[in-house]
């Protein structure tokens, strides 16, 4: 099914990658076709994707201020709700830290989906590595893409949740980080962290449930110390 | 003007948030276990991220064909099925869920 040129040993990453960048594609196509019918000039989504490159945070802004809540607070929910890469950063920023060039570039293209192929190939760095460039590069053009054709497509705006890709995002993190949960440690921290998450979040902004989810750290630490004692 | 003034400055912002967590992972040694513990954060956040978005919509119930969806995608995944499938199938279950009448 794959061609012949790519590598053998990396085929389900170009596979699964371009799976998921079908659903991307099309959530680019909302959101180019959104701000268009809204009346805002075409470069403003294409700009906005071509330069942000983080979906959460474009429909963020671009919600507060169709809403007429202004551009300053429609910046505030865009960069409130990215907050969540420093921690992705903190953990896959390795990966990238070569070449000047790479750092630039790695850095550009952090997003969720790169951070969880990148942690699902767990301690092969080389597979990380290969892992976190090939799904990102695919979603970089998927969204773009998308957010083009919306933008062409005019008052037609198709509505992600009629083809259920609001379920394929969380069901493909949860794929991705499902072997990492073997260790109890973590299997720990992650249940603590998504229970905190989700009953703040009816109340914080968004962006924040899922930061204040690392506290769920906290519930590992007890076994760390003993762990660190009995060794 | 002040519409691309904004524009920029949500991509700069972005940048500088990528930015600082690799710029401070690539400034300190790490022992084994930090790094297990960094990477243990950030599995946290994306299971947070994942749970937030499957059971609320804007702070509120999500109803039951998204939830629903995401676990059968999380059952396949469970059973080691291709990412593929896991992915088309939560997505199916849910449209189908919704095409039925079932929020």
């Amino acid at each position: 099914m794959s061609p012949r040129f790519l590598p053998e040993r990396d085929r389900d990453i170009y596979r699964d990658a371009t799976a998921m960048s079908i659903g991307i594609c099309i959530v680019g196509v909302s959101f180019g076709a959104l701000a268009t019918a809204a009346g805002l000039p075409w470069w403003i989504p294409v700009g906005m994707s071509l330069l942000t490159y983080a979906a959460t945070s474009q429909f963020a802004m671009l919600a507060v201020v169709l809403a007429g809540g202004g551009l300053i607070a429609g910046l505030a929910a865009g960069v409130l709700v990215h907050l969540r890469h420093i921690p992705y950063g903190l953990a896959v920023g390795d990966l990238y830290w070569g070449r000047w060039w790479t750092r630039l570039l790695g850095t550009f293209m952090l997003i969720d989906q790169s951070t969880a192929f990148a942690l699902a190939a767990g301690a092969d760095r080389r597979r990380a590595k290969t892992a976190y460039w090939v799904t990102t590069t695919i979603m970089f053009v998927a969204w773009n893409a998308g957010t083009l054709i919306g933008v062409l497509a005019g008052g037609f705006i198709p509505d992600p949740d009629v083809f259920g890709l609001d379920a394929a995002f969380p069901a493909l993190l949860i794929a991705l980080v499902l072997p990492s949960l073997k260790d109890r440690d973590t299997l720990l921290a992650v249940l603590a962290g998504a229970a905190v998450a989700v009953a703040t979040a009816p109340f914080l902004p968004t962006g924040l449930p899922v930061l204040v989810a690392l506290l769920g750290l906290l519930a590992t630490w007890p076994r760390r110390g003993r762990k660190a004692a009995s060794e | 003007m002040t519409m691309l003034a904004a524009i920029l400055a949500l991509a700069a912002g972005t940048y500088l948030i990528r930015l600082s967590g690799a710029v401070l992972r690539n400034r300190i040694t790490l022992t084994p276990r930090a790094e297990a513990v960094l990477k243990a954060g950030a599995v946290v956040v994306l299971l947070a991220l994942a749970a937030t978005s499957t059971l609320l919509v804007e702070g509120a119930w999500a109803g039951w064909a998204l939830p629903a969806g995401v676990l059968v995608g999380t059952a396949l995944a469970w059973r080691k099925a291709p990412l593929a499938v896991v992915v088309i199938a939560a997505a199916a279950t849910t449209a189908l869920l919704r095409l039925a009448g079932i929020a």
